[in-house]
């Protein structure tokens, strides 16, 4: 069950990730919402937690949580897509 | 430093363009995960997400170990980024955080930083000149 829904094809990010599951309504309104959420990243301010799916290089597929690196410095690089030109 | 990068693309796009393209340029392909953030929510929370493209634009963050953002810089999707400034900034953002002192503009490893306290206020020019 786990490793079919590891392979699915489309699978959103998670973010923020520290939303408690108990404030996941069941009613499509709460998607939505989360959809718009404002964006929170400022410097001096704590970056926002996610979740999302990975690649790594001779690794293979992972999930990656920014919360894991706590205690390291970490560059985090948005991009606009892969096979781009810059 | 732990590097990540990030976009809407699936984790398999991202596996096929390291394998086809970028192993071709960096030997032994992308050292660092490259994280999918299909849906955009990720982007959305950093104020990077190009709704009406679908896409997330050029964004950069530096965050420090206690998960604290130090430094941000966003482009728009055609110009590419300056890693040796990148570079600089981590070195004086981890400069600072080791020794309380702050670092100058043009500040690179090594020249000299500033120690503030009441005494030096006014008086920066006697420490400090910019470089031409």
């Amino acid at each position: 069950m786990n490793q079919e829904e590891s392979l699915s094809c489309v699978k959103p990010s998670v973010a923020p990730a520290a939303a408690p599951a108990a404030e996941k309504a069941p009613e499509e309104k709460a998607a939505v919402k989360e959809v718009k959420t404002v964006a929170a990243a400022r410097v001096g301010q704590k970056a926002p937690d996610f979740e999302a799916q990975a690649f790594v290089a001779k690794q293979g597929f992972k999930n990656v949580k920014l919360s894991d690196y706590l205690g390291k410095w970490v560059l985090l690089c948005f991009y606009p897509g892969d096979f781009t030109f810059v | 430093m732990e590097v990540l990068s990030i976009s809407v693309d699936s984790r398999f796009v991202h596996s096929v363009w390291n394998e086809m393209e970028l192993a071709k340029m960096v030997e032994g392909g992308i050292p660092f995960p490259m994280l999918s953030d299909q849906g955009g929510r990720i982007g959305s929370l950093y104020g990077v997400y190009d709704e009406s493209a679908g896409v997330n634009i050029r964004g950069r963050f530096i965050i420090d170990p206690d998960g604290v953002i130090q430094a941000m810089e966003v482009l728009t999707p055609s110009v590419g980024r300056n890693m040796n400034e990148t570079i600089r900034q981590i070195k004086a953002f981890q400069h600072v955080k080791a020794t309380n002192e702050v670092t100058p503009a043009e500040w690179q490893p090594g020249k000299p930083t500033l120690k503030p306290s009441p005494s030096l206020v006014g008086k920066v020019w006697q420490v400090w000149k910019p470089e031409a």
